[in-house]
């Protein structure tokens, strides 16, 4: 009896667990059993783990392009641009599979994903199988090199690190600590720019710290950093080990200023910091000023000229704060560029797409767009911001050539 | 000087968090013989616990609410996953928690998503004090008095209260124990509960130390203080104790000398060597297996 019951219990799990399957994915691709044509663009981003927070953030600026710009017109015919989204997890193993799920999916082209680290693991198989890839902000020199397939919207963290580098000279540092996390493409990467940038502009790096992924105490390679007693922090590293950085160093007593790369612009932080955030600086890659908007910043940040009222709207309606991330913005551009290489390419094939985006020149939100032989967007500008009472305040704009 | 008591404070703290979780694999496994693998997600758990109480209640009754969640929590867990295994081989009930493990873990990350929420800043704990150079947070300098205060009071209970000397009855042979009239479920259940009170405290003074709670932010923890037990000797109080401040303080000190990629590695390299060196642990005491 108990046998039976286990095996009719094990049954109802099963079908249970299958029937879950299902569901996720009928969700995205629900309109496929109709007779309309479709094209797939495949969403690669982390919606869980330690980019979590930044990968939905870039997703929302994915969806809602998609929601503007919907059907598109290959050879004469009518498509319907769907996303097909998966969640790489910030896992650079789980990013493998992630991959090969678009890939089995037959997707046109593929936007993401947030943090280089899951780029690069993945971009092989896009490569291999041909399909074009545009990350919307993965800023390590890595994930393009070599990969004739993969795009970016954003700057490189080489370029990055020197704007870091030329701010902390601008305002008199002399002395700059970095912190970095153990095998992590982006954060040690960044940290290594910004430290060569620092010793070409006289800049003295008076010590350089690392930490393992998951570490939830700093305080003991902060005290060798307030031992040092920089006048400056670099600290380029996830969403989720700001906040720790931030307090732990404050509570040591260190009180210099502390600044990261793009990751750090996000408002959990300076949330979960509980008042630390305050003064840190960040660079970024987009300022929203609906002022002075035109073009495809009015169409992203006002709705001009479609059926929506933009983005802050878009946010707020699904509950989010009306704040415009800037990785939002670039993965709407990365959006426009997969719909724009599509409709010059008029074809679905992933080589032709390639060749139309390698070509690509176009207006985003985020400016001028055009890609190098790398495959990275020509951008020499960044938004340099700082934390006053609790909000991202824009306080210069940097270009460097 | 200053840089050496300042890493020094930082390794005791953590070393006094290590000490009270590791309490919990020790009372348990002393009692059942069993490695009671969802121990670190019950830290993790009353992590939450602490978050949603916090955002209702005021902070006093929301602590209340977090201990006595997590010893139910910790009660239900035996009740339901290792009471029904009590007669089957001890493979099955590791195997069962293992289950436990998993499952709280799972479930914290489908009903709170892996994103990191704040931990709340419980009021005067993250006060700041500042004493000729060192600069240390309340709760930095409270954990290891915590820590050694309630270790004490659980001597006492241990060595000097009636359910105490049945605990130690049970954990010498249960099957004599119960023919003596000792109730067995009910001292189980009484270890359990210790075990994720002690969890519910390390967890209150680990994370507002740290900020944030994850769904597996409890299981390096649970890790590094199962070999703490272990280094100690796995049964032995105070041997949880020595081994939870002797990992902390290793840890610290290692990071402190650059060498952070090493610092986990070193906490299972400490396992290895003692179990290769003394398998009992420092304060455990030798089985002789009668026939």
């Amino acid at each position: 009896m108990k046998k039976i019951l286990s095996l009719i219990l094990a049954a109802v799990l099963s079908i249970s667990l299958v029937a879950c399957g299902n569901g996720a994915n009928s969700a995205s691709s629900s309109a496929s059993a109709s007779n309309e044509k479709v094209v797939k663009i495949g969403v690669f981003e982390p919606q869980t783990g330690e980019n979590g927070g930044g990968g939905i953030q870039e997703v929302y600026g994915i969806r809602y392009a998609n929601s503007i710009y919907n059907t598109i017109n290959i050879g004469g015919e009518e498509y319907k641009v769907e996303l097909f989204e998966v969640d790489n997890k910030s896992d650079k193993t789980e990013a493998v599979n992630a991959a090969q799920k678009l890939i089995a999916e037959k997707v046109a082209v593929v936007l993401g994903s947030y943090g280089s680290g899951v780029s690069i693991a993945a971009g092989e198989y896009f490569k291999e199988s041909k399909t074009p890839a545009i990350g919307c902000s993965c800023t390590n020199p890595q994930v393009t090199n070599g990969n004739e397939y993969y795009f970016r919207t954003c700057f490189l963290d080489p370029f990055q690190g020197t704007v870091m580098a030329s701010y902390a000279k601008n305002h008199g540092y002399n002395r700059v600590a970095v912190i970095t996390q153990l095998g992590d493409d982006y954060s040690e990467g960044l940290g290594n720019f910004f430290v060569r940038a620092c010793q070409n502009n006289g800049i003295e790096v008076v010590a350089q710290e690392k930490f393992q992924t998951n570490e939830q105490d700093f305080k003991a390679i902060l005290t060798n950093i307030k031992n040092a007693d920089p006048q400056f922090i670099f600290a380029p590293s996830s969403i989720a080990t700001a906040p720790l950085i931030l307090s732990q160093a404050r509570e040591l007593g260190i009180e210099c200023q502390i600044g990261a790369g793009d990751t750090w612009e996000n408002g959990t932080i300076v949330e979960n910091a509980h008042g630390a955030a305050e003064g840190m600086v960040v660079t970024t890659f987009y300022e929203a000023n609906p002022a002075t908007a035109q073009g495809e910043e009015a169409v992203f940040l006002l709705g001009e000229g479609t059926n929506t009222s933009g983005f802050p709207d878009y946010l707020a309606s699904i509950g989010q704060p009306k704040d415009v991330p800037a990785v939002s913005a670039l993965g709407y551009d990365a959006y426009l560029a997969a719909y724009k290489a599509i409709e010059q390419a008029q074809s679905l094939d992933g080589a032709a797409i390639r060749d139309a985006l390698a070509g690509l020149r176009y207006v985003g939100v985020t400016g001028d767009i055009s890609f190098n032989s790398d495959g990275d967007a020509n951008k020499n500008e960044a938004y340099v911001k700082e934390v006053e009472n609790g909000k991202f305040v824009f306080k210069e704009k940097v270009s460097v050539n | 000087m200053n840089l050496f008591l300042q890493h020094a404070l930082t390794g005791i703290s953590v070393g006094g968090c290590y000490a009270l979780i590791a309490i919990g694999y020790t009372l348990v496994y002393g009692i059942l013989r069993l490695i009671n693998f969802a121990h670190g997600d019950i830290f993790m758990v009353a992590g939450y616990f602490m978050i949603f109480s916090f955002s209702v209640l005021p902070f006093p009754i929301a602590i209340l609410v977090t201990l006595v969640g997590t010893t139910i929590l910790g009660i239900l867990i035996e009740k339901f996953a290792y009471s029904p295994l009590r007669q089957a081989p001890r493979m099955s009930v590791m195997i069962s928690a293992i289950g436990v493990s998993y499952l709280l873990q799972n479930l914290a990350t489908y009903l709170f998503t892996a994103l990191p929420k704040p931990y709340p800043a419980i009021p005067g704990l993250k006060k700041i004090i500042n004493v000729g150079g060192i600069s240390t947070s309340l709760v930095t300098l409270l954990t290891p008095i915590i820590t050694i205060v309630l270790v004490l009071i659980l001597m006492w209970l241990v060595n000097k209260t009636k359910i105490g000397m049945s605990m130690r009855a049970v954990s010498r042979d249960y099957e004599a124990a119960s023919l003596m009239g000792i109730k067995l479920n009910k001292t189980i259940s009484f270890t359990f509960a210790i075990g994720s009170l002690l969890a519910a405290i390390g967890s209150i003074l680990y994370f507002t130390d740290r900020m944030t709670v994850f769904p597996y932010s409890g299981s390096l923890p649970g890790l590094k203080c199962f070999v703490a037990a272990v280094f100690g000797g796995i049964g032995s109080i105070p041997g949880a104790l020595v081994g939870g401040f002797f990992i902390g303080i290793c840890e610290t000190i290692i990071k402190a000398i650059g060498l952070s990629t090493f610092s986990d590695a070193f906490t299972f390299i400490v396992l290895i060597i003692m179990l290769l060196i003394k398998p009992t642990g420092l304060f455990g005491e030798k089985n002789i297996d009668k026939v």
